[in-house]
């Protein structure tokens, strides 16, 4: 793990890049590394995240400096400037059930190339998908993802890079950390090794990759 | 009594102690409202939280503490946090005894449509096609009809949500369950009649000789 400052961080990833970022509805996302890309002009982004959030809100603000190419997302009801979007054919978006989202992170992050799920077994969401049948059920066969970076917002990070997260701005970011090529974190305090209990690491130091320096 | 608080008290008598419950946005948040006396639930919220309390007071919000909709939550004594991955195994994988959500159209079979108006509102199914997929038990709460026109149809003219029948559906008009895929009357509402629940129901609907009041 190495630590890095907030714009180096964010000159690291290349326009067209695709980005695992967490948080769910805005809480548990690292603000400060989407305002540095939005900050820094960054184009034609694949973002693979729970929701976009709301206008201005977490990964809203990508959506409203049309930083984004693609998302791959399982809600955008809240946020009508990604309708819009989509609608106008100028952002891409996949629309995935979050349990199936969810899912197909944990297996590219676990090694496994996707999973079998009942979730959308005869519905729109089943075009194009194999359905596999397992004692008498059927399931989908939803393919792994995985992403160039993951943008990762804890509570707690150590100086060795364990992290901990606080209610429910855990949800995506313990999963996505394990997915992406390059883990990038934010952290609310950066706190002494040994601070978080070994029983209370979340997110294991070896995985991450940089630690934005808080200022 | 408006018809909300008529469904949500309605549902709220399904709810029994210990049981694991996950209540949608709307008309089925409002379940909470009127659990019965006595009875002690566990309401899940699908981005992380076994637990949820009522919303806090004025100035008690806490940044990292919220729904599935981003809004502030309590969380009650003996409450816990997970990712996502927990959350969605809790639902698909059999833990979820009860969901409560929202209804576009459920067609005569008990399939529910609610995720999409094709060309119009294009939200995301979110949680959605999970929750029904694999609680245990799925209860529709919705008004009978929209801008006149029966919500409960022969076939759904909206995409499906999963092609797994609902239990129940509960409306300012009716309780409908499902036995054998055939929509059945169970209950009517106070000062309405079987006719009435006919009338503003497309679907071919079973009436037993003996249709229960809803006792709310």
């Amino acid at each position: 793990m190495k630590t890095i400052a907030l714009d180096q961080a964010v000159a690291m990833i290349p326009d067209g890049a695709s980005l695992m970022i967490g948080g769910f509805m805005g809480v548990g996302t690292p603000e400060r590394l989407v305002d540095e890309l939005v900050r820094q002009g960054k184009r034609d982004l694949t973002v693979i995240a729970n929701d976009t959030a709301k206008p201005g809100v977490g990964i809203g603000k990508l959506v409203n400096a049309k930083s984004l190419r693609k998302a791959i997302v399982s809600h955008i009801g809240l946020n009508p400037e990604t309708q819009k979007q989509m609608m106008a054919g100028t952002t891409n978006v996949e629309l995935v059930p979050q349990g199936t989202l969810i899912e197909r992170i944990r297996a590219g992050g676990f090694g496994l190339g996707g999973i079998l799920t009942p979730t959308g077994v005869g519905t729109v969401v089943e075009e194009g998908k194999r359905r596999i049948d397992v004692d008498g059920r059927s399931y989908l066969l939803e393919t792994a993802l995985r992403a160039d970076f993951a943008l990762v917002h804890a509570f707690l990070a150590d100086y060795l890079g364990n992290l901990s997260y606080a209610l429910t701005a855990r949800n995506f970011n313990p999963v996505i950390a394990m997915a992406a090529d390059t883990v990038v974190v934010t952290a609310e305090h950066i706190v002494p090794v040994g601070l978080i209990a070994p029983d209370h690491v979340v997110t294991p130091a070896p995985i991450v990759d940089y630690l934005v320096t808080n200022t | 009594m408006d018809a909300q608080t008529i469904i949500a008290k309605r549902i709220a008598q399904e709810l029994r102690t210990g049981m694991l419950v996950n209540l949608g946005i709307g008309i089925p948040t409002l379940v909470a409202n009127y659990l019965p006396p006595g009875v002690n639930v566990f309401f899940q919220s699908e981005n992380g939280l076994v637990g949820t309390g009522p919303v806090p007071e004025e100035g008690m919000a806490h940044p990292t503490l919220t729904d599935a909709g981003g809004q502030p939550v309590t969380a009650l004594p003996g409450a816990c946090t997970f990712d996502s991955a927990v959350s969605f195994g809790l639902i698909r994988g059999g833990h979820l005894d009860m969901t409560v959500l929202g209804g576009l159209q459920v067609d005569k079979q008990g399939r529910l449509a609610n995720w999409m108006i094709p060309g119009k509102m294009v939200p995301g199914m979110g949680g959605a096609m999970d929750l029904v997929s694999g609680a245990k038990r799925v209860v529709v709460a919705m008004q009978h009809t929209a801008k006149g026109k029966p919500k409960i149809v022969k076939e759904c003219s909206l995409p499906l949500t999963s092609v797994r029948p609902v239990d129940l559906v509960v409306t300012e008009l009716a309780v409908i369950s499902f036995p054998d895929n055939r929509a059945t009357l169970v209950e009517t509402a106070p000062g309405v009649s079987v006719a009435d629940v006919v009338k503003n129901t497309e679907a071919e609907l079973v009436v037993p000789p003996q249709v229960a009041q809803m006792a709310i």
